[in-house]
C-alpha cells in the first residue's frame, strides 16, 4: 500500500494519455464505445471497500458470538434445542450458490476479455446463483416455521433467542447480497451502465463471505445451542 | 503581545487549580475525602496521595512549560529556529521510562489495596448482613437468633406491609426471626460481611468514610466486607443511576459500640 | 468530443438546487452538512446543560418556558427529578454521538481528507450521501423522544440494563422514549459504518501520484486511524442496540435476569446478564472516546506545524502514538466496570493497558511542547485554540491517571471527578480542536476570513470559562459528590452547593461566550475579508485548490503530483519559508 500508482489490471484497457490513480469511480468507455470491457478505475476502491465492509460484518457477528458465550454462563436456563434438519439442506444450497457464482464470475470476466462471445453462459450461472440463494432464504424461513411448531419462539428461551437472532441477521445480509447480485445482473445486460469487473468481484466476495459466515454460524449453533 | 496573554493565563490557571487541592477547600466548602474510618482505607488514601503528587507535578510542569514556550516563542517573527535539544528521541525515552515506571509502580501498589478489599473473602466470624437495593431505598436484613436468612421471594414483596424482602415466614422457618431495618447498624471494630441483592435495576452502595463502593447487579449475588473503626453515623448513597429517585436514594450506616449494637439487635427482635 | 477521451466523472457537476445543496454527492457539501448538524446538536446539548445546571442549584425555581417543552416534565416550569435525568440523557447522547463523532471526524474529515490526498471525491460518493442522511434520520428519531408520551429516557447515554431494558416499569421515559433512543443509535451505527468505509477506502486507494502514506498530513492519518477504530467499534454497538430493543419489545432476556420486581411488577424475563450490556457497550464506548479525540489531535498537530513554521520534532512518532492509542483503546473497556461486579481480577487486567495509554499520550504532549521550543509560533485564533487544546488535554489526561487505578476508583467512581475528567478531554479539548479547525479552514471553505479579534476574545473567554466550569468538578469528586443526581439533598452534599453555584454561573457565562463564535461564523460569511488562496502559507494539498471554496472536483480537472511531505517549513524557496507539497522545487537550506 505504500505505492501511489495502481498498476492497471491485466484485464483492463487503458486509454492513452490518461492520468492514473486519481479520483474515484471513473468509468471510461472503450474507444469503440462498446460495453464489453469497461475501464475499471474504480477497481481498487471497490475491492478495498468490500473487504472493509466484510470486516465490519465479521465484527458484528463476533460481538453476537461473545454475547452468546456470556449469556450462557450468566444463568442456568440454557436449554438445548435441536436444529431443524432443513438447515443442512439450506447449507448445501448456499454452498452450491457460491460455486455457481464463482463459475459465473469467471464467465463474466471471460466475456469482458472478449474470450466469450455470448452473455448466455454467464447469465445462466448468475441466474443459478440467484435461484440457489432464494432457495436458502426460503429454506431458512421453513427452519423458523419448524421451530415455531415446536413452541420455540424468539423469547422462549435464550437458545431460541440466539437462533433467531443469528439466523435472522444473517438472512438479512443474504438478502442484501441478493440485492447486490440483482444489480450486477441488471448491469451485465445494460449498455448505459455496464457492469464493471470490480463490481462483479465485490459482489462475489460478499456472497462467498455470506456462505463462509453461514458455515461458521452453523458450527456455533450446533455446538452451543 | 503574541502569546503572552495565553502564557500568563495558563500559568495562572494551573497555579489556581492547585490551590484547592493543597488547601482542601474551595469557596469555603471542604473538597477532600472525609476521614477514613475503615481498616483498608489507609492504603487507598496513600495511593491517592501519591497519585496526586505525581499527577499534580506533571500537570504543573506541563502547563508551565506550555506557558513558558508560548511566551518565549509565540508571536516571534523570524527568530532563529532551533530544535529541542536531543529532538524527539530523548522525549520518547523519557516518556516511556518515567510514565512506564510510574504506571507500573502505582499499578503494583494499587493492586495490593485492591486485593485487600476484593481478593480476600470475608473472615468466617464476620457478621453477615444482607442489603437489598430497590427503587429508591436500601433495606438491611439480619439473620436473627437462628443465624439463618430466610429465602426471598420477589413476588411476595409488599412494602405497604413492611415485607421489603419478600419473606415467607408462614412457610419458611428461617425467615421468622429475620430482622429488617432501614438503617445499617453495625458494631465498631467488627468485620461485616455485606451480601448485596438488587430488587429491580442496577444500584450501587457507597460510603465515603468507609472507602467502599460496589454495584448491585440484578441477578448476581455480590458481597463485600469491611470493618468500621469509629462510632458514628455515616451516609450511604446510591451511585448507580437507577431512576427518578436516584438522587434521593440513601441510608445511614450507624456504627455503634458492641454493647449498643447487641442492645439494638435485641430490641429489633422484640418488635 | 474525441472518442478516445470520453472521461466521465462518476458524477458531473450538479445543477439543480437539490443536487447541489441537499442530496449532494460532493464530499464538501456532505462535510458542511455534518458540520451544520453538529452545530445544531451542540447548541441543543449546550442549552440542555444550562437547564441542568440551573436546576441543580435552584431545584424549585420555575424555568420560564420549560413547561412548553414538557407539561409533564416541568409543570409550571419547575423541572421534575425525572425530567432532569431525561435532559441529562439527551445531553450526553447528543454530545457524544452527534457532536463529537460528527464534527472533528465526519465534518472536517469528509471535507478535507479527499482534498488532502489529492482525490476528486470520496471513494463511494453515494454511500457518503447516504451516511449523512442516515445520521440525520438518527438525529430526528432521537429528537422525537422529546415529544412523545412521557418524554426522553432517563437512563443516561450509557443506558445500563435492566433500567433501560425492562420498559416503562422502571420509570418515566423508559417506554417509548428509550425505544426511540435505541432505534436512533442503531441507525447512527449504520451511518457511521458507511462513513468509515468511505474514509478507509479513500485513504488507501485514491491518493494522487506521489502521495505516499508517509506524505499524508498528520490529520489525514488521524482521520484514517479514527475510521478504522470506528469501523470495529460501531459494529459492536449495532448488535448491542438490537439485543436491547429485542429485550424491550420482543420479550427476550439478553440483559434482564430472572426475578425482578420493578415497581411491583414482576418481570417475566429469565436469566439475562446486565453485565453483558456493559461489556458490549463499553467495548464500543471506550474506542468511541478515542474516536472523539484523535481527529482533534490530528487537526491540532496539523495547524500547529503550519503556524510554528517548523515541522514537529517527529511526525512518525505522533502517527505511531495515534496508532498505539487506537490499538490500546480496544483493550481497556473494563476500566468503566471496575466496580460493576465483574471478576475483580479482571480489574487489574484492564488497569494495566489503561495506565499504558498514558505513554503515547505523554509522548505526543512532549513532542508538541518540544516542537514549540525554538519555533516562530504565529498567534492567531486557530493556533491559540491549538495551545489551548494542549493545556486541556494535559488537564483532562492527568485525572484519567487516577481513575485508571481500581483502588482509587473505589472512591472516585460515579463522582464528579469522572465527569470532570471526560468533560475536559471530550467536552473541551476535542471541541477546541473543532474550533481550531474552523478558524483555520474557514477561508478555504468559504473564501473569507473569520474575524481575528472576535476569535481571540472567543478563545480567551472560553479558556477561562471552561476551566472555571470543569476544574471544580474534580474538587467535588474528591469530596465524593455523586454524579447523575438531580438535586443535592444528602447531608454531605448540601455544603457543596456553593461550588455548584459557581460552576453554574461559569457555565452560563461560557455558553454566552459561544455566541461570539456563532456570530463570527455567520457574519464573516458575508462580511469577512476576502481570503487569499493560502492565507496561512500552509503546504498541504487543500491549499493548492484553484479557488476557495474548491470547485466541485477539488482541483479543476488537474491531477496533482506530490513531491514532498507536508512539513517543508523553514526552508528557502520561491514562495518564502515553505514549500507546497505540489511544488517541484527542491527545498533550499534551512535558515
Amino acid at each position: 500500500m505504500a505505492t501511489t500508482v495502481q498498476p492497471p489490471q491485466a484485464d483492463e484497457i487503458l486509454l492513452p494519455g490518461h492520468g492514473n490513480g486519481s479520483g474515484g469511480g471513473f468509468r471510461g468507455l472503450t474507444p469503440q464505445g462498446g460495453t464489453r470491457a469497461v475501464l475499471d478505475q474504480a477497481g481498487e476502491p471497490t475491492r478495498t471497500g468490500i473487504w472493509v465492509g466484510l470486516s465490519a460484518i465479521a465484527m458484528m457477528f463476533a460481538a453476537l458470538t461473545s454475547a452468546l458465550f456470556v449469556r450462557e454462563g450468566a444463568a442456568t436456563d440454557w436449554q438445548h434445542i435441536i436444529l431443524p434438519p432443513i438447515l443442512w439442506f439450506n447449507t448445501l444450497a448456499l454452498v452450491a450458490s457460491s460455486v455457481a457464482l464463482e463459475i459465473a464470475r469467471r464467465r463474466v470476466a471471460a466475456f469482458m476479455r472478449g474470450q466469450e462471445h455470448s452473455r448466455s453462459a454467464a447469465a445462466f450461472w448468475l441466474n443459478a446463483t440467484m435461484f440457489l440463494g432464494l432457495v436458502f432464504v426460503v429454506g431458512q424461513y421453513f427452519a423458523w416455521l419448524r421451530l415455531r411448531s415446536q413452541g420455540l419462539y424468539l423469547p422462549t428461551n435464550p437458545n431460541s433467542s440466539f437462533f433467531y437472532v443469528f439466523t435472522g441477521v444473517h438472512v438479512l445480509h443474504v438478502l442484501g447480497g441478493l440485492g447486490g447480485l440483482s444489480r450486477a445482473m441488471l448491469r451485465f445486460r445494460s449498455f448505459a451502465h455496464p457492469l464493471r469487473k470490480s463490481t462483479m468481484d465485490a459482489t462475489s466476495y460478499y456472497w462467498h463471505f455470506m456462505g463462509l459466515l453461514w458455515l461458521y454460524l452453523l458450527i456455533v449453533l450446533w455446538v452451543k445451542l | 503581545m503574541g502569546g503572552k496573554v495565553f502564557a500568563v493565563l495558563v500559568i495562572l490557571i494551573a497555579l489556581a487549580s492547585a490551590v484547592p487541592i493543597i488547601s482542601h477547600t474551595f469557596l469555603g466548602a471542604t473538597v477532600a475525602p472525609p476521614e477514613d474510618i475503615s481498616t483498608h482505607g489507609a492504603e487507598i488514601d496513600k495511593q491517592m496521595d501519591e497519585t496526586m503528587i505525581e499527577a499534580g507535578l506533571s500537570f504543573l510542569a506541563a502547563q508551565i512549560a506550555l506557558g513558558f514556550f508560548v511566551w518565549q516563542f509565540g508571536g516571534r517573527k523570524d527568530g532563529p529556529v532551533k530544535n529541542f535539544p536531543g529532538g524527539a528521541k530523548y522525549l520518547v525515552v523519557a516518556a516511556v521510562l518515567l510514565v512506564g515506571a510510574e504506571a507500573i509502580a502505582l499499578g503494583a501498589l494499587g493492586s495490593k489495596a485492591w486485593a485487600k478489599v476484593y481478593f480476600q473473602p470475608a473472615s468466617a466470624d464476620a457478621l453477615p448482613v444482607q442489603v437489598q437495593a430497590g427503587q429508591f431505598a436500601f433495606y438491611f436484613r439480619y439473620a436473627g437468633p437462628d443465624g439463618k436468612f430466610g429465602q426471598i421471594h420477589p413476588d411476595k414483596i409488599d412494602e405497604g406491609n413492611s415485607n421489603f424482602f419478600g419473606l415467607d415466614p408462614e412457610n419458611d422457618i428461617a425467615a421468622r426471626d429475620d430482622i429488617q431495618s432501614g438503617e445499617f447498624v453495625v458494631p465498631v471494630n467488627k468485620e461485616i460481611h455485606l451480601m448485596m441483592h438488587a430488587k429491580d435495576v442496577g444500584h450501587s452502595f457507597y460510603v465515603r468514610e468507609l472507602r467502599i463502593q460496589q454495584d448491585f447487579v440484578p441477578g448476581l449475588d455480590l458481597s463485600m466486607h469491611f470493618t468500621a473503626t469509629k462510632v458514628g453515623k455515616y451516609e450511604i448513597v446510591c451511585t448507580q443511576l437507577c431512576g427518578l429517585g436516584h438522587y434521593n436514594m440513601k441510608g445511614y450506616l450507624n456504627v455503634m459500640s458492641q454493647e449498643d449494637f447487641d442492645k439494638w439487635l435485641r430490641s429489633q427482635s422484640n418488635t | 468530443m474525441s472518442e478516445a477521451q470520453v472521461h466521465v466523472a462518476h458524477h458531473g457537476p450538479p445543477t439543480s438546487f437539490i443536487r447541489k445543496h441537499v442530496f449532494s454527492l460532493d464530499h464538501k457539501v456532505i462535510g458542511k452538512q455534518y458540520y451544520g448538524l453538529a452545530l445544531v446538536a451542540v447548541f441543543t446539548g449546550m442549552v440542555l446543560s444550562w437547564l441542568m445546571r440551573i436546576h441543580l442549584v435552584w431545584p424549585n425555581a420555575p424555568i420560564p418556558g420549560l413547561q412548553f417543552l414538557s407539561k409533564v416534565g416541568a409543570p409550571g416550569g419547575v423541572m421534575t427529578p425525572e425530567y432532569y435525568l431525561s435532559l441529562m440523557t439527551m445531553h450526553g447522547t447528543l454530545m457524544v454521538f452527534f457532536v463529537l463523532t460528527n464534527a472533528p471526524f465526519a465534518a472536517f474529515g469528509n471535507y478535507f481528507l479527499p482534498i488532502q490526498i489529492g482525490a476528486e471525491d470520496m471513494a463511494f460518493p453515494r454511500f457518503n450521501m447516504m451516511s449523512f442522511w442516515t445520521t440525520f434520520v438518527a438525529f430526528l428519531i432521537l429528537i422525537a423522544a422529546f415529544f412523545v408520551g412521557d418524554g426522553p429516557p432517563i437512563s443516561g447515554w450509557t443506558a445500563y440494563a435492566p433500567l433501560s431494558a425492562v420498559g416503562g416499569d422502571s420509570g418515566p421515559g423508559q417506554a417509548l422514549g428509550q425505544t426511540l433512543w435505541g432505534l436512533s443509535i442503531f441507525v447512527f451505527c449504520i451511518a457511521s459504518l458507511l462513513g468509515s468505509l468511505n474514509f478507509i477506502a479513500t485513504t488507501l486507494d485514491l491518493r494522487t501520484k506521489g502521495m505516499t502514506l508517509a506524505r499524508m498530513p498528520i490529520v489525514s492519518w488521524a482521520w484514517f486511524i479514527t475510521s478504522c477504530i470506528a469501523l470495529l467499534a460501531f459494529a459492536v454497538l449495532l448488535p448491542a442496540c438490537l439485543l436491547l430493543i429485542l429485550d424491550r419489545v420482543a420479550g427476550t432476556s439478553f440483559f434482564i435476569p430472572a426475578g425482578l420486581n420493578v415497581s411491583d411488577h414482576l418481570q417475566p424475563h429469565q436469566g439475562g446478564s446486565p453485565l453483558l450490556w456493559q461489556h458490549l457497550f463499553w467495548f464500543f464506548g471506550h474506542p468511541e472516546v478515542y474516536i472523539a479525540i484523535l481527529p482533534a489531535i490530528g487537526i491540532v498537530s496539523h495547524i500547529l506545524i503550519c503556524n510554528m513554521r517548523k515541522p514537529m520534532l517527529s511526525h512518525k512518532v505522533i502517527i505511531y502514538c495515534m496508532m498505539g492509542i487506537g490499538f490500546l483503546s480496544y483493550m481497556v473497556w473494563g476500566h468503566h466496570m471496575f466496580l460493576s461486579g465483574m471478576n475483580p481480577f479482571s480489574a487489574l487486567v484492564f488497569s494495566f493497558p489503561t495506565l499504558m495509554i498514558t505513554i503515547p499520550a505523554t509522548i505526543m504532549t512532549l513532542i508538541w511542547l518540544g516542537s514549540l521550543y525554538g519555533s516562530n509560533l504565529r498567534i492567531n485564533s486557530a493556533s491559540l485554540f491549538c495551545v489551548g487544546f494542549i493545556s486541556m488535554f494535559v488537564s483532562g489526561g492527568v485525572s484519567g491517571f487516577f481513575l485508571a487505578q481500581p483502588s482509587i476508583d473505589i472512591y472516585l467512581h460515579a463522582t464528579y471527578f469522572v465527569v470532570g475528567h471526560f468533560h475536559m478531554v471530550m467536552g473541551v479539548a476535542a471541541i477546541m480542536g473543532v474550533f481550531a479547525g474552523t478558524y483555520f479552514w474557514y477561508p478555504k471553505m468559504t473564501g473569507r476570513m473569520m474575524s481575528e479579534t472576535l476569535g481571540k476574545w472567543h478563545f480567551y473567554l472560553t479558556l477561562i470559562g471552561t476551566y472555571a466550569i470543569f476544574m471544580p468538578f474534580h474538587y467535588l469528586g474528591l469530596a465524593g459528590n455523586v454524579r447523575r443526581y438531580s438535586a443535592f439533598t444528602d447531608d454531605f452534599l448540601v455544603p457543596l452547593i456553593p461550588v455548584h453555584k459557581f460552576i453554574t454561573f461559569a457555565a452560563l457565562f461560557t455558553g454566552a461566550v459561544q455566541l461570539i463564535f456563532i456570530f463570527n461564523l455567520f457574519y464573516s460569511r458575508f462580511k469577512g475579508a476576502v481570503a487569499p488562496p493560502n492565507p496561512w502559507e500552509c503546504t498541504s494539498l487543500e491549499w493548492s485548490t484553484p479557488s476557495s471554496p474548491p470547485p466541485f472536483d477539488n482541483f479543476g480537472g488537474q491531477h496533482l503530483v506530490v513531491y514532498h511531505d507536508p512539513y517543508q517549513y523553514g526552508v528557502k524557496s520561491s514562495t518564502g519559508d515553505y514549500l507546497m507539497q505540489t511544488s517541484p522545487e527542491r527545498a533550499g537550506e534551512t535558515p
